[in-house]
């Protein structure tokens, strides 16, 4: 290569290096914007009382006790239903079903269903849950769309973390005498765990912040009472936000915004256990 | 004379490639049995063939008989319950990411042995089996990840021992390791030669050497002699054991 060309090829190195730098730049800055300006119009807004109001027609008198307790139950529900069938089918997939073609049919339109939209979901949960079970605009009929919805990531994170599990344990463990069964829940799983809770976690901060699947299914935007069982109606905080940012008056848009930081406090809350459970599995097992 | 393993007229196949050729060997209890030869040669299938860890690897196919203590290991014995009797301890360290204690306990649980007072016996035998009880009783529950390589490997023995088997084959169980590790694992594999059967597959021919009674020498998926260690290595029948026990080709 000749000199001047060697000199040519530093400076693209270097060019690239300076724009990649700015992109990553400008799109944390737009997030600190976006944050900044949701800190100044909400912050104030967050006391005791927000947390413990029922919604009113008075902004001030407003609160999310409700949708947080609404949330609360729906992501209790979702997570009932999700966990379950979502690592077995993950470990069925990984564990006994890598080679036949119902597996990798299975396979091909998982990954398709994690890039449906989620309001797509919405449909599907209002016409098989809502009207075909008959389970009505309630919790239960909530939790199965939106288990529906996050049960993509939980079969993909588990199909991964138990991919991730070296042979030569799994050899280690048939090598004395154990069923598939055996190793699969004694050496397979256990070693899989830190990724399959961090796929379990990420999936729920993505469930939190889910409101068109919910709207679509009958979500109540007005819910003067906290859920007492399965079978009630309920709202959640971001319909909540979305009720109050549609009001015309100021003063919902400020509890709009304080609605927004406490949604991102609990996103921001879970994935940092997310990452965390990660990096601490990650540091005791080395193989 | 009551042979511990047997292999008659064994032949393997994976796929259309046939590994293992019209194989006939009786091993002796409670002797060393090496195995050597280039790598290919069918030494570690074999091996396999005695715990039917074959069996994981698609498309295997075998023909013959293998018996161990005169039942047929393919026909007579119950899979899990043949690996109870035939341990295998592998090339590279395999601990579970459990403590020390669990991965000896592991085969005794699989087993349904919760008893504590049981399983801390067992776990105590085994590892004084293995030579590992003095490095680590004081830190048994400690992860057995941070073992050193050469304790890794000797804690596999011993999780290999628990269930107590009465064959111990083992897979190149040196050949990761440092010299003195090394060292230890060999001087263990000549204690262990008097409660158990063992079967070694090596690269290291000093090794088969040293710490074997009778030596198997294959090529190309053949037994091409099978003889006491120190006559093979001193006094071979055939050519191609002497050119490649003196490095002639392998």
């Amino acid at each position: 290569m000749s000199k001047s060309n060697q000199r040519k090829s530093r400076i693209v190195d270097k060019t690239f290096k300076y724009i990649g730098l700015a992109f990553t730049v400008f799109a944390l800055l737009v997030l600190a914007v976006l944050i900044t300006d949701i800190l100044i119009k909400g912050l104030t807004r967050i006391n005791w009382s927000f947390f413990t109001n029922l919604p009113s027609r008075h902004a001030a008198n407003s609160g999310i006790l409700t949708a947080l307790a609404g949330m609360l139950s729906l992501l209790f529900f979702t997570i009932l239903i999700a966990i379950p069938i979502g690592i077995l089918a993950g470990v069925y997939l990984q564990e006994y079903g890598t080679n036949n073609k119902f597996a990798k049919f299975i396979e091909i339109n998982i990954a398709n269903l994690a890039g449906v939209p989620s309001v797509i979901y919405g449909i599907l949960g209002l016409t098989i849950f809502v009207r075909l079970f008959g389970l009505g605009n309630s919790l239960l009929a909530g939790a199965f769309t939106l288990a529906l919805l996050i049960l993509p990531i939980i079969i993909v994170a588990t199909r991964e973390a138990i991919r991730a599990v070296p042979g030569t344990l799994r050899e280690a463990s048939y090598g004395m005498g154990a069923t598939k069964w055996q190793t699969t829940r004694r050496v397979v799983i256990p070693s899989a765990l830190g990724g399959i809770l961090t796929g379990i976690i990420l999936s729920i901060s993505r469930a939190v912040g889910e409101t068109a699947p919910l709207l679509v299914i009958g979500a109540l935007v007005y819910v003067p009472f906290i859920p007492e069982g399965p079978n009630d109606q309920f709202t959640t905080l971001p319909i909540q936000i979305f009720n109050w940012v549609s009001r015309p008056q100021a003063a919902f848009i400020t509890n709009a915004a304080a609605g927004i930081i406490i949604l991102l406090l609990i996103t921001f809350i879970l994935n940092g256990i997310a990452i965390y459970i990660r990096s601490k599995w990650y540091k005791n097992i080395k193989y | 004379m009551d042979y511990k393993l047997e292999a008659k007229n064994a032949n393997l196949w994976y796929g259309n490639k046939q590994a293992l050729k019209d194989i006939t060997l009786s091993i002796e209890p409670n002797s060393v049995t090496a195995f050597i030869g280039p790598s290919g040669c069918g030494k570690s299938t074999l091996l396999r063939c005695f715990n039917r860890m074959n069996d994981l690897i698609e498309g295997s196919r075998i023909k013959g008989e293998f018996l161990l203590d005169k039942a047929n290991i393919y026909k007579d014995i119950e899979v899990y319950d043949l690996r109870k009797r035939v341990g295998m301890v592998f090339q590279k360290p395999n601990p579970f990411p459990k403590t020390i204690f669990e991965n000896v306990a592991y085969g005794l649980r699989i087993n349904g042995i919760n008893d504590k007072k049981l399983l801390a016996e067992k776990v105590e035998w085994s590892l004084k089996n293995a030579a590992l009880w003095d490095e680590v009783k004081d830190n048994l529950n400690n992860s057995a990840l941070s073992l050193s390589g050469g304790q890794q490997q000797r804690l596999c023995i011993a999780r290999t021992l628990a269930v107590e088997p009465t064959v111990v084959l083992m897979d190149e169980p040196a050949s990761a390791l440092d010299p003195i590790s090394t060292a230890k694992i060999e001087d263990l594999i000549y204690e262990l030669k008097n409660k158990f059967t063992i079967v070694i597959v090596t690269h290291n021919m000093q090794q088969a050497a040293r710490v074997s009674t009778k030596t198997a020498f294959f090529y190309l998926g053949e037994l091409i002699e099978f003889d006491e260690t120190k006559k093979l290595f001193t006094n071979p029948e055939e050519e191609k054991t002497q050119n490649y026990i003196t490095g002639r080709f392998g």
